[in-house]
């Protein structure tokens, strides 16, 4: 069990409670489950890594528990029961620095678990409106979080201070007709280097945030299709975000002047969830059609694409896809497809060179009709 | 006249190829002479008729009257093949060669050449099975409920399509037809919730003709979208019998072979009532074919044991998934499970979805 989940690369989970390692050298799937007994119940809502090291994976179910699966070892290895089922499901999973787990549910409740001791007290709780959709963890301030749901705008909260939001931001402005705008935050993410939160909504915008500055309204807003947003992710670069909505159209967008770069093709179900590769321009999709997808962001063409036995998980509630970071033996064989792009500039050398040839052809004839 | 024909013809085309005629004659006798000679070869390809290397086509003579009785000639034999008289030929070589014979040629269709599609569901595969027996349908599967059918249309309903609901409410058994009065899709779910319907079938109108169906299960199932396309009312049927009973028909889905397919499969299953009443001998029947689903509903009788009598009543319609969707009817904030992309997905004639 555990060299099989020392293969996987991408790790998703499923509606029926099944974590599903995905080994792209392989190209196939492999189930992991906790109990014998599978479950609706069990279906996987939010998935994050334990530690820095990325060998342990947090899964959060629908019923409220939290389960810890090694990758060394295949298995899972404790759960936690971190609050009821009649809160609402998980919308975010995040650990803080070893010991602790934030935890928050549907109906805005936030948590902080320490593993020791208070096993059913939280360590400190706040509130963070109705209906919360998602809730990301910052990547380099670990004690801050974001929240946003339907009708309940960003909030950025430092744990550290849990009663008043760090960053809560506006509405946008009435429309001409002078209505009042709906808001609904599907999913954000933390800016690397800088303050700036990103955030794509369910009216299919996709807003900027830049708490530095005074204004609590969006400093950039960009639309994108004509459905609601499901899922974002930020590739390395830096400048650029992907979403897709849920007709399964993924698209890169650009940050700096709020341009569509392009569309990524293939799906054929909503988009549940989009991770990019830390270092490398690729993006791994997965939606309700069951597939895992692997885009390169350069060219935007599909690199690999593996069925996830649906039945089961029917993966289709596939949450989080989350991928190791530079590990050589599981993208050696990524590097391997990525050959096709050293090829082009000898091909465009090649195509050079034609040209001039037939530019020569073409001389020689237009002088023998002289 | 029978007589003179024949050397005419003969004659004309001996003018037109008199170099044609030379050649193959001299060809010929150096065929026959020297069949391994390997240096004349090549003089032999550039003059000869009778023997061509394999790679020869029609397209390469340049000469067009010579081309153009090449390319006569190679239709006729083609039409040869198509005779009745070279069948019975080939079959009495079949026979009289016996077990010798080559194998028969299966003549490759669109069905026969289809891509292996990953998502073909095998029927022991447990994780499907578990999915099956918990998702929407299971209350249905497990004979909790039974299926409470709702009719309606687009607004403002004309002929053909008024008609057509009739004839699906007598096909499906406990179905109901309302009129829409310009009701709202999203307002109309919850009160048949509460009334127990568990299936919403809202068809589509365009120009007075029906094009498009609505499937919606109903406490929270999915939806699908169809594209209706060559309905045939009772009247328009040839051969037809009896108007059908009010016994509940049997139900035939074939060649659902996908994860789609199965969920497709089990939409149109969890409309009819789980026991059939074979008294009434009824049968309706889903039969996909490269992604298009024939609906035909028949009676049958059995002569004897072997033989069998259909009769085809009730309306006939062919349908064509458009997509999909989680939930009930949400056509702007509901997730889609399969949408149907064109360009995509009709790029290979080979693939289909269904």
């Amino acid at each position: 069990m555990g060299d099989t989940s020392r293969l996987c690369s991408v790790w998703l989970g499923s509606e029926t409670g099944i974590l599903k390692g995905v080994s792209l050298a392989r190209k196939q799937a492999f189930n992991f489950c906790n109990t014998s007994h599978l479950s609706r119940d069990q279906e996987v809502r939010a998935l994050c890594w334990g530690d820095p090291a990325e060998s342990e994976l947090l899964v959060g179910s629908v019923d409220g528990t939290v389960k810890t699966f090694s990758v060394e070892k295949g298995a899972f290895t404790e759960t936690r029961r971190c609050g009821d089922p009649a809160d609402g499901c998980f919308v975010g999973l995040a650990s803080l620095s070893g010991s602790a787990l934030v935890t928050c549910a549907e109906c805005g409740t936030l948590r902080v678990w320490r593993e020791d001791g208070g096993g059913s007290e939280p360590a400190a709780e706040l509130d963070a409106g109705k209906n919360v959709c998602r809730m990301r963890q910052s990547p380099v301030h670990p004690h801050k979080v974001a929240t946003g749901g339907k009708e309940n705008g960003l909030k950025i909260w430092d744990l550290e201070k849990p009663e008043k939001p760090v960053f809560a931001a506006k509405n946008l402005r009435d429309d001409w007709l002078d209505l009042r705008r709906p808001q609904w935050v599907r999913d954000m993410a933390f800016i690397p280097d800088s303050d700036k939160v990103v955030t794509c909504t369910g009216y299919h915008q996709v807003h900027v945030f830049d708490p530095s500055t005074p204004q609590r309204r969006p400093v950039l807003e960009v639309e994108y299709g004509e459905y609601p947003l499901t899922a974002l992710s930020l590739p390395a670069g830096g400048n650029a975000v992907v979403v897709g909505n849920t007709h399964g159209q993924i698209a890169m967008l650009d940050l700096r002047k709020g341009l569509v770069r392009g569309a990524l093709k293939g799906l054929a179900g909503g988009v549940r969830a989009l991770q990019c590769h830390p270092s490398q321009p690729l993006v791994a999709s997965c939606g309700l059609d069951r597939f895992l997808r692997i885009h390169s962001l350069e060219d935007r063409k599909p690199q690999h694409k593996v069925y996830l036995k649906g039945g089961a998980g029917a993966t289709g509630g596939a949450q989080e896809v989350k991928e190791e970071d530079d590990d050589d033996d599981l993208w050696e064989t990524m590097e391997r497809v990525e050959e096709t792009p050293k090829r082009k500039p000898t091909e465009e050398d090649e195509g050079i060179e034609e040209e001039e040839l037939q530019k020569k052809s073409k001389k020689k004839r237009k002088k023998g009709k002289d | 006249m029978d007589i003179t024909e024949v050397p005419v013809s003969q004659d004309n085309k001996g003018k037109k190829k008199k170099n044609k005629k030379a050649k193959k004659k001299s060809v010929s006798q150096e065929g026959n002479e020297e069949s391994g000679g390997v240096e004349t070869k090549e003089e032999k390809m550039e003059k000869s008729e009778p023997a061509f290397p394999p790679t020869f086509s029609v397209s390469e003579i340049k000469n067009k009257q010579r081309r153009h009785l090449m390319f006569m000639k190679l239709k006729q034999e083609k039409r040869k093949v198509k005779t009745y008289k070279y069948h019975k030929k080939e079959e009495k070589e079949r026979e009289a060669l016996g077990d010798k014979a080559p194998p028969k040629e299966v003549p490759k269709t669109i069905e026969n050449q289809r891509v292996y599609d990953e998502t073909t569901v095998d029927p022991e595969d447990e994780e499907i099975a578990f999915d099956e027996g918990t998702d929407e349908f299971s209350a249905y599967f497990n004979g909790l409920t039974n299926p409470k059918v709702l009719i309606t249309t687009s607004d403002r309903p004309r002929g053909r399509t008024v008609r057509f609901c009739e004839q699906l409410a007598t096909v499906i058994p406990n179905a109901h037809v309302y009129y829409r009065r310009g009701l709202a899709l999203k307002r109309i779910i919850p009160q048949c919730i509460a009334r127990n319907f568990t299936y919403l079938i809202v068809i589509n109108e365009d120009r007075k003709v029906p094009n498009g169906l609505v499937l919606c299960h109903l406490p929270d199932g999915p939806t699908a979208h169809f594209k209706i396309s060559s309905v045939r009312l009772r009247k328009e049927m040839k051969r037809r019998g009896k108007d059908p009973t009010e016994h509940s028909p049997e139900v035939i889905l074939n060649n659902f072979t996908t994860r789609l397919g199965h969920s497709i499969g089990r939409l149109f299953a969890a409309l009819f009532p789980q026991d059939p009443q074979f008294v009434g001998r009824q049968v309706a029947t889903f039969h996909n074919q490269r992604d298009f689903v024939f609906f035909r509903f028949h009676r049958y009788i059995f002569k004897n044991e072997k033989k069998v009598g259909i009769q085809e009543l009730g309306p006939r319609f062919t349908l064509k998934l458009r997509s999909l969707q989680k939930g009930t009817f949400d056509s702007k904030f509901g997730e889609y499970e399969w949408v149907l992309k064109r360009h995509e997905m009709d790029a290979c004639r080979r693939k289909f979805q269904l």
